[in-house]
């Protein structure tokens, strides 16, 4: 047995869409017979990516989030299916019969990653095979994974504790896309963008000159998080939770310390953080 | 029929090719053998650096399958309906007339007696014709190839090219640094293992190399950068722009109005020298001039001092950011990357872009240029590479069917009359025009001061204008000029050879159908250019020559470009002339036999295998680029088009004192008094700009970089599944629409919001374009790329018509650098936006 999987980690994506194009490439104009009816020209993104703008100017992030089929232990397009259109294979891969699925609207709508798109001309549900086709044929990754230039996508088993993969997730902090989907995906990321916070450090009456090495605290949330503005006088905090309430503290000798409280609802720039000497 | 797979190369990385049935299935990046690969390892802090045995391909070259078969092919030969050529020709109709359908004996014959015509009544000179760079790879069917070689028989008037992506280098920096045998950009030798072992920090000025990718390397660099990132070295982006290198990076943002970044150099210069922190030492021993710029630095000659203050006045960046930046680029190993290939970058291509390209070599000077960690280095090439292999590229005279000597004849071509394409539309439109500079000055600093007029005395004006490969509606400047020109009856006949439609395709009266490299034979190195870029594929992790083999035959009625010009070339009873009595694969195997490869591979062997992959050797001897320089050594590097390498001025710069040049001693010599480009570099604001008069009509300031996923206006029409990332092209009542990137602050102010369709506007053009409301662009600002392929304007044949294909190049100036420069300014444009009612 084995478990097929893609490792995504955000924080080395460069959002050069190589995998989406791959992707196209392998199954625009071409049917697989056993594994996937032919790839429509429009409305179909069997690996998409999603481009996430946060935060404001002069600190905006970006981040891509790549999206394949999550090939989800626990799929609800295979409760959904009629016939056994939709199966697991024993490497986990998760696959829509291209004949039996004929017809099927319903494995569209089960997804909650809507990931499986509908082919109104051949009257099918379609998504990611993770190249199923080509794994068969003794091709060692899925075309995304190939032609990812960042090593941001990873494939492999996880039940083979030597492979890459599998070291991977032990290493890194893994998680699904939506646990709340409770699918239990196979596909699994790292560095999905959470909420931050960023300012600068500026000393009253010395606006010439930056504030570096000025300690900044956050509390909130359970957080208790100190960092110190870089020879800019900036700072931040990342990976912070959505809607909760923080409060930012600046203290430095010979200046009255200052305290900003603030709800995250969404990425926050406090500006400048202007502290005014003692 | 079972599978083939052919080996081909695109204009940004090697591809394996899949055909079934005659038919191209699919195309992945070149699947080699594990076995051919040898990858190098840079070791740095402990760790060691190697490449992944694969081939990073730019993103559009996985679509190559679907440009192959685009809608937008060119089929058949065509004429333009209302063109007769022994009648009414209709000048006036280019770009409104549609076209029908014609056989390629008609259309050869028709091309062929307008040739005979125009040479026998004006002369070869009234022959004058065009080609875009890099719409297909592969040196024999290259531009510099087949097109070259027919017209050079012709002794047409050329047409020289503006140094459009490093205008600022070209014309500036050489005089600083030399380099002119590199057009002005610096060399790159082993500056990957310097930034790995040595860089502490690296500023990022004006260059954005996860998008423009050093030029046609694909992104085998993008992991290189990723390296550094997780070795903790900083990063710092000074760019109107947060662009996507800067997203994955992350690092600090500095958004200087457009048209500051000299101001913002200056101020720089003005905290090391005040504070005492550059290297006084290397000042000393490796330059000349520095009292003089120090002058003017600290306001002794214009009463101006160029403090971080004044510089916030003009830039918008904090002072105390500047002067933050400024003593950490001094207390620690500093990196300039100042465009893709070193040089390079928007900040080059506006108003007197040669002082922010003479700045970034001189505040480099102050800092000890060459020393480890403190170089100029654009962060896409250097990786080790072997150079002793010589495989011809598309610039070597070697590498060209136009003047290679393995060709039994190379047509001389005795025409001295030369265009300059910046001003092509006026020297039709109103002649005479005249400009300073040979284009392409790589072969002395002297090129750049040799003076052109045109016409040119005892040749025609232009009569006969044949077009090839491409468009530049979406990429020179002020284009709408290129419609006018082609709607005048002055040029008697227009001819297209193209692959696709492009936007310039229909306004010929004659168009013809070529192919592309998939279709034809050809030979090729992955990012290789030679010439004036030499070793430009250590760009690459791993140096591949591809035979470029024929997967399919040409489709439809399209030829390969070499049989077209061999067909004309026929009737005009030259054909032996031309073809040198070669076929494309024997022109093919007569460069891989001029080449260094048969050393290392049979013909046999890599005609049948289809790539060989040159690796470094075990004894691989790293040269950073000028640490000779800095260390007063000879040059060590292979950069073989030094001139001054392996003589007795071996340890000089090219400049003429052989030293950094504060004060230029080649302007001295040749424009001492001119003010826009003084031999000591100014600031000067730009002519359109933030303190211009029409400022006030018009106050954003429009910013069109070199694009991320088209090159140039190559892909991006003719790819439509580019179309669906958003990055590209946005979908919108089923129309593919060209972004508009503005603040939150200028949508709100004019009632735009994410996702309308707006329109930019000047009094030189309207383009129509949707908005994409962002944090990531500076207030003021547009951002919008150059190069949409895509002209098309409301009204079909009028120049004046809005265009909704994005063509934001319309609205650019086509007033040059300065008055003795002649460079395009496209980041010099004022423009204002509404939303668009229709």
């Amino acid at each position: 047995m084995s478990r097929y999987s893609i490792l995504i980690d955000v924080n080395k994506c460069n959002g050069c869409y190589n995998c989406f194009l791959s992707c196209r490439d392998e199954y625009y104009g071409n049917e697989y017979p056993g594994y996937s009816a032919a790839q429509p020209l429009n409305d179909q993104f069997w690996m998409q990516v999603a481009e996430i703008e946060r935060g404001e100017y002069p600190k905006p992030k970006i981040s891509y989030i790549a999206k394949p089929c999550m090939h989800c232990e626990s799929a609800p397009c295979i409760d959904a299916a009629k016939d056994g259109a939709v199966y697991r294979r024993d490497d986990g891969i998760v696959m829509i019969d291209p004949v039996k699925a004929k017809g099927q609207e319903a494995i569209v709508n089960a997804c909650p990653y809507r990931v499986i798109f509908w082919n109104s001309e051949l009257q099918l549900p379609q998504k990611c095979t993770m190249c199923a086709h080509r794994l068969d044929e003794g091709e060692k990754q899925p075309r995304c994974v190939e032609s990812c230039p960042t090593g941001a996508l990873v494939f492999g088993d996880l039940d083979d504790q030597n492979s890459e993969i599998a070291k991977l997730s032990k290493s890194l902090d893994v998680e699904s896309l939506h646990p709340e989907f409770g699918t239990d995906s196979l596909v699994k990321y790292v560095g999905i963008p959470k909420r931050f916070v960023a300012g600068e450090v500026v000393f009253a009456g010395k606006e010439g000159e930056c504030a570096p090495g000025v300690k900044v605290t956050l509390t909130g949330g359970g957080l208790n998080l100190e960092t110190v503005t870089d020879i800019f006088g900036d700072f931040e905090f990342e990976r912070l939770e959505k809607n909760e309430s923080y409060t930012v503290a600046v203290s430095v000798d010979g200046y009255a310390a200052k305290e900003v409280s603030f709800v995250m609802r969404k990425d926050v720039n406090l500006g400048e953080v202007v502290l005014d000497p003692k | 029929m079972s599978e083939q797979v052919f080996t081909n190369c695109t204009n940004a990385g090697p591809v394996s090719v899949y055909v079934k049935d005659g038919k191209v299935t699919r195309m992945r990046p070149l699947v080699a053998d594990e076995k051919d690969f040898k990858s190098w390892t840079i070791e740095a802090g402990g760790k060691k650096y190697s490449p992944p045995k694969k081939f990073a391909v730019a993103p559009y070259v996985h679509a190559d399958r679907r440009r192959l078969y685009s809608e937008e092919r060119i089929k058949y030969p065509m004429k333009r309906v209302d063109f007769d050529p022994n009648g009414e020709r209709n000048p006036q109709n280019r770009g409104k007339s549609p076209y029908e359908r014609i056989s390629w004996d008609e259309a050869l014959d028709i091309v062929t007696s307008e040739i005979k015509r125009v040479k026998d009544t004006y002369g070869g000179s009234a022959i004058s014709g065009m080609t875009s760079s890099h719409h297909n790879w592969g040196i024999v069917g290259y531009k510099m190839g087949p097109f070259a070689r027919f017209m050079n028989l012709l002794e047409f008037t050329p047409v020289l090219d503006n140094p459009d992506s490093w205008e600022g280098w070209h014309w500036g920096a050489t005089h600083t640094y030399g380099f002119f045998w590199r057009l002005g950009m610096p060399e790159q030798y082993d500056l990957l293992e310097d930034s790995l072992k040595n860089a502490e920090m690296i500023v990022l000025w004006s260059n954005d190399p996860d998008t423009t990718r050093g030029t046609y390397t694909g992104q085998d660099s993008v992991l290189w950068r990723q390296w550094l990132k997780e070795k903790g070295v900083k990063m710092v982006f000074i760019d109107p722009f947060h662009n996507y290198t800067a997203g994955v990076m992350e690092g600090k943002w500095l958004a200087p109005r457009i048209g500051t970044d000299t101001a913002l150099a200056m101020s720089i210069a003005h905290v090391w020298i005040t504070e005492d922190i550059y290297d006084k030492e290397y000042v000393k021993e490796r330059t000349v001039g520095f009292d003089e710029f120090k002058k003017y630095v600290l306001g002794e000659t214009d009463g101006q001092p160029k403090t971080p203050e004044w510089a916030e006045e003009e830039s918008g960046i904090k002072a105390r950011v500047i002067r933050a930046l400024a003593r950490e680029w001094a207390a620690k190993r500093t990196i300039l990357s100042g465009g893709a290939r070193g040089g390079e970058g928007g900040a080059c291509r506006q108003a007197y872009g040669t002082e922010w390209a003479r700045m970034m070599v001189l505040l480099q000077g102050m800092q000890g240029l060459g020393k480890p960690g403190r170089t100029i280095w654009g962060t896409t090439m250097g990786a080790p590479s072997e150079t002793t292999t010589w495989f011809p590229a598309y610039a070597d005279l070697q590498g060209r069917v136009s003047t290679a000597s393995i060709a039994k004849s190379i047509p001389i071509n005795p025409t001295k009359q030369r265009l300059y394409r910046l001003t092509l539309p006026d020297a039709v439109l109103d002649p005479p025009v005249s400009w300073y500079g040979e284009g392409f000055c790589g072969q002395s600093l002297e090129q750049q001061f040799t003076h052109f007029e045109y016409p040119m005395e005892g040749y025609s004006e232009i009569k006969l204008f044949y077009r090839y490969g491409g468009s530049f509606i979406g990429t020179m400047s002020d284009t709408s000029k290129w419609v006018r020109m082609y709607q005048s009856p002055k040029l008697e006949f227009v001819v297209n050879q193209d692959i696709w439609f492009n936007s310039e395709t229909r306004m010929a009266d004659i168009i013809l159908p070529a192919c592309t490299n998939f279709e034809r034979d050809d030979v090729g190195e992955w990012g290789a250019c030679g010439g004036y870029t030499c070793h430009a594929s250590s760009g690459c992790n791993y140096r591949i020559v591809v035979r470029q083999q024929k997967c399919l035959e040409p489709m439809w009625e399209s030829k390969s470009d070499f049989e077209i010009f061999s067909l004309i070339s026929d009737r005009l009873g030259i054909k032996e002339k031309f073809t040198d009595g070669k076929t494309e694969l024997e022109w093919v195997k007569a460069f891989f036999d001029s080449s260094d490869l048969p050393e290392q591979v049979s013909w046999e062997e890599f005609n049948k295998k289809g790539y060989h992959i040159i690796n470094i050797p075990d004894d691989y001897k790293s040269t950073p680029s000028l640490r000779w320089f800095a260390e007063g050594r000879d040059c060590d590097t292979p950069d073989t088009n030094n001139p001054k390498r392996g003589t007795l001025q071996g340890k000089e710069l090219g400049t003429y004192s052989g030293k950094i040049e504060f004060v230029s001693e080649s302007l001295k010599a040749h424009f001492p008094d001119d003010e826009e480009r003084p031999v000591s570099p100014h600031y000067l604001p730009s002519w359109e700009g933030h303190h211009s008069d029409i400022y006030e009509k018009y106050p954003l300031q429009l910013l069109s970089p070199h694009p991320r996923f088209t090159f140039h206006c190559h892909y991006d029409k003719h790819t439509d599944w580019l179309d669906d990332i958003p990055i590209h092209r946005v979908k919108k009542d089923g129309y593919a629409w060209w972004p508009a990137r503005l603040h939150p602050e200028d949508a709100k102010l004019r009632g735009i919001q994410n996702n309308d369709i707006v329109r930019l506007y000047n009094d030189r053009a309207s383009v129509l374009c949707i908005a994409v409301v962002t944090e990531r662009v500076r207030l003021g600002v547009i951002h919008s790329y150059a190069s949409s392929a895509k002209y098309d304007p409301l009204t079909p044949g009028d120049a004046d018509s809005p265009d909704r294909g994005g063509c934001v190049n319309m609205l650019t100036p086509s007033r040059m650098l300065s008055k003795n420069v002649p460079g395009m300014t496209p980041n010099s444009c004022l423009i204002e936006i509404e939303k668009w009612e229709g």
